[in-house]
């Protein structure tokens, strides 16, 4: 299929006085695919997100989305695309109905056919009970489905979603996920941006990180995390004086040289099929006892590290992988 | 087709912004309890130490003056809505839609000019009640009663430009008593600017707008001097709101969350 990219984006630039917020940008997004913006706070992702939906202007570079330029086309444009932003843009003193309801004369679908669709939309999102309650009585999660409700008003082809789980607790992030996903089936085109390493691992078809600015890699999710190093075998031993024992029974299997930490011996592997097997079957011939034994892929917060120097600034998934992992991947 | 959407954009985010009215007992309470309490308090505590020769009473020289200053702060709702639209970024989200540009605004503004007319509706009736009455023909107080609304709409259009410059409810609620509630006691509202010192004096009769507008509606209320004022009240009215008309659109276009 020799179809157009959804997202087309080349040598977008935006400074602010002073600030240089994206120095020269080029991505393209394929129609009906995901794409996970990835970058800790201030790298630029909102920016992007605010040119790609006619918010800003660029300061150079052209940006085209669902064929349309956002700078020449912008009026054509905001008929085609849905945004919901960093904060739940929803009126507080109308109902939930009245605001889908809103959004959807606003995207002149005419009135009866608004009323279908804001019907229609809070049932979908879990909200009918609440559609007639003032939105200012939601809580968080409900705040945002209405949100990301009213950017599906107009089904729109492109979808801009800015940190859409930011705040959530985690039932309410996979609730909305599964929304998102939904859409994605339906064939929309999603950009996505998140500080959340899980997030885009199970979003996003393609990931672009960016840092201060500048795309410093994409790729899909395991392709980031091949350039990272790939998988490895982690052994512990229920008697460590056997460590280099072991380290010299693993060494055929090893793509570089094991090394030990916190009592872990770490086996970089060539292939992961079958390595587990193997690794049990040589420490079991040398007669060395194993404590606890297991593949470990690299998650994308080795990525970010990796690719940034720093660590995502986010929660829960960066901190989990440091519990795991005393000594980052070179 | 674009004007076609124009006016129904507006009209919609004139409901919306109407809707929020009852909602939101606060303002609710802008548009008529304050009013009367002021209407009381300047008519029972100050009525009576204010000569005001040539007019029936002093009900009759006040009401019109406190219905000026009422619609000039009838915009306030347009500024404490912009603040709150730009603040819960509400504002990128409309301008993300194929919606017109300047519906936000004139949307909401035109939602002030019904709740102006809320407010001229309490205001007449509890004038009434204090002792007012309307002295001049009943197309006089037509004219009188649309002057009184193009003058708040007027003011719509200052508050919007104060919503959209402030970043904080207490900003706008600052800039509305700082620079609009003096200018309107340093006019013909209340008392008659001859009992002034001569510097307030010439302020209040040859510089301050606000003594030309108070002026032309009271003539067309309960007759009097200030019919010349007419035409300069609609002039200024008409400045207004294309100079900030146009400053707020630009400046709309161009909003970005902070």
């Amino acid at each position: 299929m020799a179809e157009q990219p959804a997202i087309e984006i080349e040598g977008l630039r935006k400074s602010f006085k002073e600030v240089e917020a994206l120095c020269g940008i080029d991505l393209e997004v394929e129609a009906g695919t995901v794409l996970g913006l990835l970058g800790p706070n201030g790298a630029g992702k909102t920016t992007a997100v605010r040119i790609l939906t006619t918010l800003l202007p660029p300061s150079a570079g052209t940006a085209r989305v669902a064929g349309l330029d956002v700078v020449r086309d912008s009026a054509a444009l905001r008929a085609r695309i849905g945004l919901a932003g960093q904060y739940a843009a929803v009126d507080e003193n109308l109902t939930g109905f009245e605001n889908l309801e809103m959004v959807g004369r606003l995207y002149h679908l005419g009135r009866s056919a608004a009323r279908e669709r804001a019907a229609e939309l809070l049932e979908r999102f879990d909200l009918s009970d609440a559609g007639a309650r003032l939105a200012k009585t939601y809580s968080g999660g409900m705040r945002r489905r209405l949100d990301l409700g009213a950017a599906l008003v107009a089904r729109p082809p492109v979808l801009f979603l800015d940190e859409p789980t930011t705040g959530l607790d985690p039932r309410s992030r996979i609730a909305l996920w599964e929304v998102i996903e939904a859409r994605v089936a339906q064939g929309s085109t999603v950009l996505l941006t998140t500080q959340y390493l899980d997030e885009a691992d199970r979003l996003a078809d393609r990931i672009a990180v960016i840092d201060h600015g500048s795309l410093i890699a994409q790729g899909s999710s395991d392709e980031l995390k091949k350039r990272v190093g790939g998988e490895r075998i982690e052994v512990r031993l229920e008697d460590p004086t056997q460590a280099e024992a072991a380290i010299a029974a693993l060494g055929q299997l090893a793509a570089e040289r094991p090394w030990v930490d916190d009592g872990t011996i770490r086996v970089p592997v060539r292939q992961q099929r079958g390595a587990i097997a193997a690794a049990v079957r040589r420490l079991d011939t040398e007669q060395i006892s194993i404590d606890d034994i297991a593949i470990r892929r690299p998650t994308l917060d080795d990525v970010f590290l990796t690719l940034t120097g720093h660590r995502s600034e986010n929660g829960e998934a960066a901190q989990e992988t440091d519990e795991h992992q005393a000594d980052p991947i070179r | 087709m674009s004007a076609r959407y124009a006016i129904s954009d507006t009209l919609v985010l004139a409901v919306r912004a109407l809707r929020r009215i009852p909602r939101n007992p606060d303002l609710l309470t802008a548009y008529t309890v304050q009013p009367v309490m002021f209407t009381l308090l300047f008519v029972y505590v100050f009525g009576g130490a204010i000569q005001t020769p040539g007019y029936g009473s002093y009900a009759d020289f006040m009401i019109p003056g406190i219905i000026v200053q009422q619609m000039s702060f009838g915009g306030f709702a347009t500024a404490l809505g912009l603040v709150d639209d730009l603040k819960k970024g509400l504002v990128d989200r409309f301008r993300s839609l194929p919606m017109s540009r300047m519906a936000v605004l004139t949307g909401r503004t035109l939602s002030d000019i019904a709740m102006n007319a809320l407010a001229l509706t309490v205001m007449i009736v509890v004038g009434y009640i204090v002792g007012f009455s309307f002295d001049t023909s009943v197309g006089e107080v037509a004219g009188g009663i649309a002057l009184c609304l193009l003058i708040g709409y007027a003011f719509s259009w200052v508050f919007a430009c104060v919503g959209l410059l402030a970043s904080t409810p207490e900003g706008a609620n600052a800039f509305g008593f700082i620079a609009i509630f003096p200018l309107t006691f340093a006019s013909s509202a209340f008392v008659p600017p001859e009992t002034m010192p001569a510097w307030l004096r010439t302020f209040a009769e040859d510089i301050n707008p606000f003594s030309i507008m108070v002026d032309a509606v009271r003539s067309l209320f309960v007759g009097g001097p200030g019919g010349s004022d007419i035409l300069p009240c609609v002039a200024w009215c008409v400045g207004l709101i294309a100079v900030f008309g146009t400053f707020a659109v630009r400046r709309y276009r161009t909003a970005v969350l902070a």
